[in-house]
């Protein structure tokens, strides 16, 4: 469990991030969105004192990190693992060596470590490449490599910076899978920042966002996608959507009738809830936008349609019953 | 052969060569002990760095661009005292190593500071995260990390050493670059400086050649 009490930071006097109060609970998979500059950055290093707060407090697991130094600190570290965009491997040391690393800073003797190796580098895959360098290997790979590297002490925290940012589609989705994979059989905690939608929809659990080093938002993924409250995070969203505000605005005002947004989440998703409430209410519906996918585990359907004739009132209580949400768009 | 080379002494030839040898390597040697810590003392100590002191890189850089400022002649001269001081003698072999050293050292821990600087920022900051001290972010990061480019440091160095210890001939060094003064110059045998300046100049192509090699083999990018 990682708590931010009040937690702040600043540069040379400008303020990166302002008072942060957050509770990353045990086992989940924490998202952290922001647009670069936001603050996300400094909020993960924070977590491993590799950023040291200007004020506030830090606790992990219940004891108060703030303010450790030397040893203590480094012992801290060791139970938390890290992951970046662009991979850091020792370019001058082989995969296994990379990997091997962190066990030999820790001082584990030479036995355990080879066979420490080898499990590490088969948990990801990788046990054909232990005497190539990082050069030799792709982007995936090297993520990989630095997935085994940061689990090497066996961690119970894994903070992820922008860790698929710098991988191609395909691969991201591996990576993404790998670190559900973890999250699910270690009960690994993994904090994870991106500025990418679509990473947190695919493995988060609760997803915060950062704005200018405002926390703006927190909540369920499900929650802070389907609803945004704040602009920011609408405009991610829509991003993700790859919607154009401008555009769909356009769309909206040429539609006729009640204008309505409807969420179907888990099991509603798979009745068939539209063309029944249209039938029984007689209101023709016009679908304007929509989108239908899965935010981890949980599918879901968001449409926009436009409704006229017939009974509306009714339609929307029928909607509503059907445990669909329904939302008026102006 | 022997009209050509008329004035050759080729056992003084040999006795020269293997002077240079003897300069080249004990200064090389020493540039580099004591030239790797004062380099990684400048990187640790540089701004934004690991042990940022900027006080400590001000007075270190201060000496570094001193020592480096003073012209190698001078250098020879005024070292004298300290050299007599240090080794017994200011003439010979002997005599000439300290102020090579002093002359070179602080180039090479500027070349050693720039290649550590080269290391990307990242791998610091990921064996922090890992739980480094900065002792073993040193060792077992950031010096293999940097490992061709103080190869090619040490290789630009010991080039810069050959064409010292051509001047060291001014102080009685002794050596290649000395012979080719006091006879190809001073008495006008041209064959002999000739023959010291070939010999200066395929010392020099062979040890680029063996620094590329290293620099080559070490190269895991």
């Amino acid at each position: 469990m990682i708590e931010f009490h009040g937690i702040y930071k600043d540069y040379a006097g400008v303020r990166a991030l302002q008072p942060i109060d957050l509770r990353i609970d045990r086992g989940e998979v924490f998202g952290v969105i922001g647009h670069s500059g936001a603050g996300k950055s400094t909020l993960l290093r924070t977590i491993n004192l590799i950023e040291r707060p200007s004020g506030g407090a830090l606790r992990i697991d219940g004891e108060d990190v703030t303010a450790l130094a030397g040893e203590r600190l480094r012992d801290l570290r060791r139970r938390i693992g890290m992951i970046f965009q662009h991979f850091n491997l020792l370019s001058s040391k082989t995969v296994a060596q990379n990997v091997a690393f962190p066990l030999r800073l820790a001082g584990r003797p030479a036995g355990d470590i080879d066979a420490r190796v080898r499990e590490l580098l088969a948990r990801v895959g990788l046990e054909a490449h232990a005497d190539k360098y990082p050069a030799q290997l792709s982007g995936g790979q090297k993520q990989r490599v630095g997935i085994a590297r940061a689990l090497a002490c066996a961690p119970t925290i894994l903070l992820c910076d922008e860790a698929t940012s710098a991988l191609d589609p395909e691969t991201t989705a591996s990576v993404l899978h790998l670190l559900g994979e973890l999250n699910r059989e270690l009960g690994l905690t993994i904090v994870l920042i991106t500025h990418e939608m679509d990473v947190i929809r695919r493995i988060c659990d609760r997803v915060a966002v950062l704005d200018g080093g405002h926390l703006v938002e927190t909540g369920r993924v499900a929650d802070v996608f389907l609803h945004p409250r704040h602009p920011t995070t609408r405009r991610f969203v829509l991003e993700a959507e790859h919607v154009d505000e401008r555009e769909r605005r356009i769309d909206l005002a040429h539609a006729h009738g009640r204008v309505v947004r409807l969420t179907f989440r888990g099991e509603a998703t798979y009745a068939p809830v539209l063309g029944a409430v249209a039938r029984a209410s007689g209101v023709d519906y016009n679908i304007l936008a929509g989108r239908i996918d899965r935010i981890k585990d949980t599918p879901y359907g968001q449409l926009t349609i436009a409704l006229s004739g017939g009974d509306v009132e009714q339609a929307l209580r029928a909607f509503a019953d059907a445990g669909v949400q329904v939302e008026e768009v102006a | 052969m022997d009209a050509l080379f008329a004035n050759v002494d080729w056992a003084e030839i040999r006795q020269a060569t293997l002077d240079t040898f003897l300069m080249l390597g004990g200064s090389l040697f020493a540039s580099i002990v004591l030239g790797l810590p004062l380099g990684v003392l400048l990187f640790l100590t540089g701004k934004r760095q690991l042990l940022a002191q900027p006080l400590v890189y001000a007075v270190l850089s201060f000496v570094v661009n001193v020592l480096r400022s003073v012209p190698f002649i001078i250098l020879l001269i005024v070292m004298i005292p300290f050299t007599v001081l240090l080794v017994g003698t200011s003439l010979g072999v002997a005599g000439a190593i300290p102020p090579l050293v002093i002359g070179t050292a602080p180039f090479f821990a500027r070349l050693v500071e720039n290649a550590l600087r080269e290391v990307d920022r990242g791998i610091i900051e990921a064996s922090q995260a890992m739980g480094a001290s900065t002792r073993q972010i040193v060792f077992g990061a950031l010096l293999p990390e940097a490992l061709p480019g103080l190869i090619a440091g040490a290789t630009v160095t010991a080039i810069a050493l050959v064409s010292y210890t051509a001047m060291a001939g001014v102080i009685g060094a002794g050596g290649l670059g000395d012979l080719a003064v006091r006879f190809g110059y001073q008495r006008f045998q041209t064959d002999v400086m000739v023959v010291t300046v070939v010999l200066l100049l395929v010392l020099v192509q062979v040890l680029q050649m063996l620094g590329d090699r290293l620099v080559a083999h070490f190269s895991r990018r």
